[in-house]
């Protein structure tokens, strides 16, 4: 029911200032809808981002000089960092531990299950997609714990073997102290342990687009499975392929729990960036190193990524 | 033709098999050992099996205070985020503007960036505010770093809820909060289901953020928790410790199970668009 000005007032307007008012409205609800998201990310994730260029920029530390009056350094943490031969060692290992059991390791097994699973028997994929997905899921401090106790035991020690060592026992094979010996290899195996079922996942998606029509013509054509694979399937998948690889890139550069369970931070030779970044930012209090510390494993991602999406893009 | 489908397809299950084995040998210790009241780091089935290592622990309050703050972590941020991530999807899903795309991909980029790089700044931040050493400080920060993944599921799963049907409410005369309750939510509950459990879980299994941020000991969640209780080794329960494992991996488990139907749809929707 409309009292008399309100219909005069509709009147009175004209069809183009009507539908304005009505643009304006909606661009004023769609503002208001994102304010509250955009300002609590804006407070506390682009603010700390923010900050963190600061803070690394001044040589803050929580205890001793640089605490109770933090100075501007300039450019002198990251010239540093470039000198810190503990640094450069972390990015070595954080580099490799991304290309082997990221990029090698779960990408090209996710990919392996995702196709060997194709026209399996559902009930069988249902077992195995949910144990290699348990894997996944489960929190990362229950997989360090895992793993822990998995790779536990050896010669000199003092506990009993872990399940790694019981198996070697049953078949006649030496035990190890497996952390110990081999630390870097124990970890990336870890990781491709717990990080497959996301690519595997990613790519059974994929695959599910590529036609069955396609695969059966180029078979009638005298196509066989590796060229197949390579004309085929690959080609299909490249938009698949690059986004698996930018994730579990950009996911790998920022794992820490994992490694940390495993290592305790010790061992220079499973010392990835972000744990060395811990240790310099918490224990030993350099926030103002530590800062400019994290940035470089932000920039690294960000390097990494244009390289994927220029590399990828090219070859199309 | 069915000998050869089969001759074919049995090497396949074979490599699926030991690959399968190589998921599974790593889970069975804590399976095993957290129903064996004497268990050791060995993988030995128990003499006698049972419930003990689980009733002792939640007796004598080793995971109760935990779980709590766990509970209370991802909770609030499960509500917030729903709540936000909703409400900032609709115009990005119903709205036309020019960056639209751009801003999408913008926002998934900004998503997978390491977020643990923003811990020490935060942290300083947080003495500043005296925000630090507070559950309330790690839900906001959970919140704020949930949200870009979150925003972007959720404009995919509503950019499956076609306008028409919210048109053809409004015609019919239903008001704003009509729509949402009767149109917009039951078609969009599988967004809003995949969005609460990645932000409960993301909240539940953090262990970064509470180890720098919090404290105090009753404060701890069950991440930062059990691995104190890991990290005295010589004298561990292994049985208990394996108890305390299973129960806090357990909701993540179950909860992924539950949505995992829409969460592939949800992320490659988003992604082959």
């Amino acid at each position: 029911m409309q009292t008399k000005a309100q219909a005069i007032s509709i009147e009175a307007t004209s069809p183009l200032k009507r539908s304005s008012n009505r643009q304006n409205k909606r661009i004023r609800i769609g503002l208001l809808c994102l304010a509250p998201a955009m300002i609590v990310t804006f407070v506390f994730m682009i603010g700390p981002a923010l900050w963190s260029i600061y803070i690394s920029l001044t040589n803050m530390s929580l205890t001793g000089a640089g605490a109770a009056t933090p100075q501007w350094v300039g450019l002198q943490n990251f010239i540093q960092v470039f000198h810190d031969g503990e640094f450069l060692g972390a990015l070595r290992v954080s580099l490799t531990y991304l290309v082997f059991s990221a990029l090698i390791g779960q990408a090209v097994l996710g990919f392996l299950l995702a196709l060997l699973m194709r026209k399996r028997n559902r009930v069988f994929k249902a077992i195995l997609g949910g144990i290699i997905i348990v894997a996944w899921v489960i929190p990362d401090v229950v997989a360090g714990f895992l793993w822990s106790t998995f790779l536990a035991g050896g010669p000199q020690s003092v506990l009993a073997p872990g399940t790694l060592n019981v198996i070697m026992q049953v078949f006649g094979q030496p035990l190890h102290a497996w952390l110990q010996d081999y630390p870097t290899v124990m970890i990336i195996i870890a990781n491709i342990w717990r990080g497959t079922a996301f690519s595997m996942m990613l790519y059974a998606s994929g695959l599910e687009s590529v036609p069955d029509e396609l695969l059966e013509a180029a078979a009638v054509d005298g196509a066989g499975p590796w060229v197949r694979m390579w004309s085929v399937i690959l080609p299909l998948l490249k938009g698949t392929i690059a986004t698996d690889l930018l994730l579990i890139t950009l996911s790998t550069l920022s794992d820490f729990t994992l490694v940390f369970i495993l290592t305790g931070g010790s061992n220079a030779s499973t010392e990835l960036m972000t744990i060395y970044q811990y240790r310099q930012a918490f224990q030993f209090y350099q926030i103002g190193y530590g800062s400019a510390i994290a940035l470089l494993i932000i920039v690294v991602g960000a390097v990494l990524s244009l390289l994927y999406i220029r590399l990828l893009r090219i070859e199309l | 033709m069915t000998l050869r489908r089969a001759l074919t397809a049995t090497p396949i299950y074979v490599i699926l098999v030991v690959i399968g084995l190589f998921f599974l040998v790593p889970l069975l210790w804590p399976l095993i050992a957290s129903f064996n009241p004497a268990a050791t780091l060995s993988l030995q089935l128990p003499t006698n099996p049972s419930l003990v290592n689980f009733t002792t622990i939640i007796e004598n309050g080793t995971v109760i205070q935990p779980f709590a703050n766990s509970l209370i972590l991802a909770v609030s941020t499960m509500v917030l985020v729903i709540i936000l991530a909703g409400l900032a999807a609709y115009p990005l899903s119903r709205y036309q503007f020019r960056f639209k795309k751009l801003l999408m991909y913008f926002i998934l980029f900004a998503s997978a960036l390491p977020v643990l790089a923003l811990v020490t700044p935060l942290y300083a931040m947080y003495v500043t505010l005296n925000l630090q050493d507070t559950l309330f400080g790690c839900i906001l920060f959970f919140v704020a770093s949930s949200l870009p993944f979150c925003t972007w599921l959720m404009k995919n799963f509503l950019d499956g809820v076609p306008v028409e049907m919210e048109e053809a409410a409004w015609i019919d005369g239903a008001s704003t909060v009509d729509t949402l309750r009767y149109i917009l939510l039951p078609l969009a509950a599988p967004g809003v289901a995949v969005v609460g459990v990645w932000s409960f879980l993301g909240a539940w299994t953090n262990f970064f953020v509470p180890l720098i941020i919090l404290q105090s000991q009753n404060l701890l969640p069950a991440s930062v928790s059990i691995y104190t209780f890991f990290g005295a080794y010589g004298q561990v329960n292994y049985g208990q410790l394996a108890a305390f494992a299973m129960l806090y991996a357990l909701p993540a488990i179950a909860l992924y199970t539950l949505v995992s139907r829409f969460f592939v749809r949800g992320v490659s929707g988003g992604l082959k668009g």
